[in-house]
């Protein structure tokens, strides 16, 4: 492990170290949950609105509630402006995220319903979607929606043959040796694995490593997460 | 046999939860000496949280009291809400609930001409009900009972309907301080709606304050004293 | 759920002793807050609270072709997005036409007040000019989103600074910035909406107070009394004398508005 001393990350950071996060619930006083969470410069919001009856009425499940997640990036967000509006991209993770919060959300509760959840970018610098999901667990947790679990996610990243945690934008676009490999993972405080994806190059020994450093520092997400569902109940006594 | 039960009764003392703030898929208890009840559930020996809340312990029954989530609609519950639409049959009501709910013109205690539903009640229009049955089509609603029926005047308020019995207080003790203070007339409606009546709008909107105020502190103990000290601060203002 | 009619006509009646349900006063704004850089890949950016209302707004620089009616002058689009995740009322799909209508408002004010220089913004006479794109996004709604994302419009634009342009191969190195802010004028455009309630003038409503509000009148001018832009909205009526009542208070509102969000445009 003599090599992970001498790593240089572009800004600094140890290998296994996350950017500094930050959560809050509660930002969307009309939305019946919602919540921030950002890791350094990468900033998500997230809204939950609902159980609502799902229109229009063809697309009720009669067996289960539906979960719908929406993901998109403010135009702004990052340095070349993106048009507003959906994109294949936010599609995507929109349904990746929907995937990631299906199994701890009691979903079979509310046949014929819709829960909505809307997450947006406020500031990328990678990791976004991480982000969007902790936002969005948060904002499901902070709606009263019945779950068995928060699920909490970050990506590791593989900088040629270096493990890494919580990529940004530099080493998203490494490429000295093997180049960057971005994996993001979402997990129960368990360890169970809700969402995995990855694009660069690896083989499965090491990834058998990503995911039990993933296991460790959702572990950490998850402790952030906590706290800020815990704060912001103030007046107990 | 009296060794044993002291025994677990030492137990039982020692393993006591207080009321605490818990998060989704915390552990409250472990062992067979507790049940789960709402917003818990079973995970092999120990009881897991299902909602955001606040976790108490009553006769070793473990449950959380949710501070969010929507409207769990129940038979004899009263609750307030705006006329939708009116139909051939009845009117359709907006309880701010996912469920759809109806007034049939037969649970109006007039006689109704059919031809002029309009004339009982208007879109818009907002009306005290009782809900006399939940069924997988909604919830049917009557106002053949004395204080229900439409409201002539006054202001509507909205508030989680989990909050409903902290605005209540303990056998009414808090919405009796609130309506002994005010001189108005206060009916809360378990859907989360409130409707103020009093002389003046002043006293109707101090109403609407001192509710938003437990709104907000609905967790602290010993807040109906909290409150009448509140109300002597509002009245010098 | 929408405001209900008896709580409408609440408002009404306590309007006619010239109080609101909030205690403020007909003429008088809620607290307004700004925060700038609310993103730092923005050329400009800001959050605005008004009370619980928010909203962001953030502006990009581009290089594209001028317009042939204006071949050496830059370019202005502004868009707005009234995002599902402020309000229940708001729903995915397509912009309807509030959206669209809050972005031209805002369009209005800033482009009629001519306080952006436009002829600052070319770079070469019928080929390359700089666009300017302002996104409106409401994050809260509780009424009078118009008169927010007006403040955030200017406040971003105080802050815009152009990014880096390579003349040699006519392309914008995002990212980077040069010192050069964006060239404004001194008209500085304050967009403010009037509401008309019952036989009340208000300005700065609330959720509830917009529901039961007829008639509002969006204004674009500056506080010596110059008006730019001007827009009537919703399907009521107003009398000339109501009419001159809205401009009068305009006038005055502008000036106070003026010196309440002065600091936050630095």
């Amino acid at each position: 492990m003599s090599a992970v001393k001498e790593f240089k990350r572009p800004d600094g950071r140890k290998p296994d170290e996350i950017r500094p996060m930050e959560a809050k619930v509660g930002i969307v006083p009309n939305a019946d949950g919602s919540a921030m969470f950002s890791f350094g410069d990468t900033i998500a919001i997230a809204a939950v609105y609902g159980p609502k009856k799902m229109h229009p009425q063809h697309q009720q499940n009669p067996e289960k509630g539906t979960l719908r997640c929406t993901y998109n990036m403010l135009s702004f967000s990052v340095t070349e402006r993106i048009r507003p509006g959906p994109n294949r991209r936010s599609t995507e993770i929109g349904k990746i995220t929907e995937w990631s919060l299906d199994p701890v959300v009691m979903i079979k509760k509310y046949p014929n319903m819709v829960i909505d959840v809307h997450i947006h970018v406020l500031q990328a610098n990678a990791s976004t979607r991480c982000a969007g999901i902790n936002a969005a667990a948060l904002a499901l947790a902070h709606a009263g929606i019945p779950m068995n679990d928060i699920v909490s996610s970050i990506s590791i990243g593989k900088l040629d043959k270096q493990l890494v945690v919580d990529l940004d934008k530099d080493e998203e676009d490494w490429e000295e040796g093997e180049g960057a490999t971005d994996i993001p993972i979402t997990m129960t405080p368990n360890g169970d694995i809700t969402h995995i994806q990855l694009d660069g190059k690896i083989n499965s020994k090491v990834l058998k490593e990503v995911i039990e450093l993933a296991r460790i520092k959702t572990k950490e997400v998850y402790e952030v997460q906590k706290k800020a569902l815990k704060d912001s109940i103030k007046e107990i006594k | 046999m009296v060794l044993q039960l002291q025994r677990k009764l030492k137990k039982m003392t020692k393993n006591k939860i207080e009321r605490k703030i818990v998060i989704p898929g915390e552990i409250i208890a472990k062992g067979e000496d507790y049940l789960p009840g709402e917003g818990t559930e079973k995970r092999g020996d120990e009881i897991i949280t299902t909602r955001y809340g606040l976790a108490e312990e009553s006769n070793r029954l473990m449950k959380v009291i949710a501070l969010s989530g929507i409207y769990q609609p129940r038979r004899g519950n009263v609750v307030i809400g705006r006329v939708e639409n009116v139909t051939f049959y009845g009117w359709n009501i907006d309880l701010d609930s996912p469920e759809y709910a109806f007034l049939p013109l037969q649970e109006v205690p007039t006689y109704v001409n059919k031809d002029r539903l309009n004339d009982i009640f208007e879109i818009g229009d907002v009306i005290i009900a009782k809900i006399i049955g939940v069924t997988n089509r909604g919830i049917d609603l009557t106002i053949k009972s004395r204080g229900l029926g439409k409201i002539d005047e006054g202001i509507i308020i909205k508030i989680n309907s989990n909050k409903v019995p902290r605005i209540i207080g303990k056998e009414g003790s808090m919405i009796n301080l609130m309506k002994n203070e005010s001189g108005c007339h206060i009916t809360v409606g378990q859907n989360g709606l409130i409707w103020i009546q009093g002389d003046k709008i002043e006293d109707e909107l101090l109403v609407k304050k001192a509710i938003m105020f437990v709104n907000e502190k609905s967790f602290t103990s010993g807040l109906t004293k909290e409150m009448k000290e509140w109300f002597n601060k509002e009245k010098q203002k | 759920m929408k405001t209900t009619n008896l709580t409408g006509e609440r408002i009404k009646q306590y309007l006619d002793e010239g109080k609101r349900f909030d205690g403020r006063k007909p003429d008088e704004f809620r607290k307004i807050s700004v925060e700038t850089s609310v993103s730092k890949k923005a050329e400009g950016s800001a959050r605005v609270k008004i009370g619980k209302t928010e909203v962001l707004v953030g502006i990009k620089m581009d290089v594209s072709e001028p317009y042939p009616d204006s071949p050496n002058e830059g370019k202005l689009m502004v868009t707005s997005e009234l995002l599902p995740l402020s309000s229940p009322r708001f729903e995915s799909g397509p912009p309807r036409f509030p959206a669209i209508e809050l972005g031209r408002l805002i369009d209005r004010g800033i482009r009629e007040s001519k306080f952006i220089e436009f002829d600052k913004l070319c770079i070469k006479k019928r080929e390359k000019v700089w666009g300017v794109f302002i996104d409106i996004y409401s994050i809260n709604d509780d009424g009078n989103l118009i008169d927010a994302a007006g403040i955030g419009a200017l406040a971003a634009l105080k802050q815009v600074k152009l990014p880096k342009y390579d003349e040699k191969n006519e392309k914008v190195l995002h990212g980077e910035w040069t010192n050069k802010k964006l060239p404004l004028s001194k008209d500085i455009p304050i967009i403010t909406t009037l509401y008309k309630i019952g036989k009340n003038i208000i300005v700065d409503p609330t959720l509830e107070e917009e529901d039961v509000s007829e008639v509002k009148i969006t204004i674009g001018g500056t506080v010596e009394g110059a008006i730019f832009s001007m827009q009537k909205g919703n399907s009521k009526k107003i009398s000339i004398k109501d009419f001159h009542k809205v401009l009068d208070l305009a006038d005055k509102i502008r000036k106070k508005f003026f010196t309440s969000i002065e600091k936050f445009l630095k």
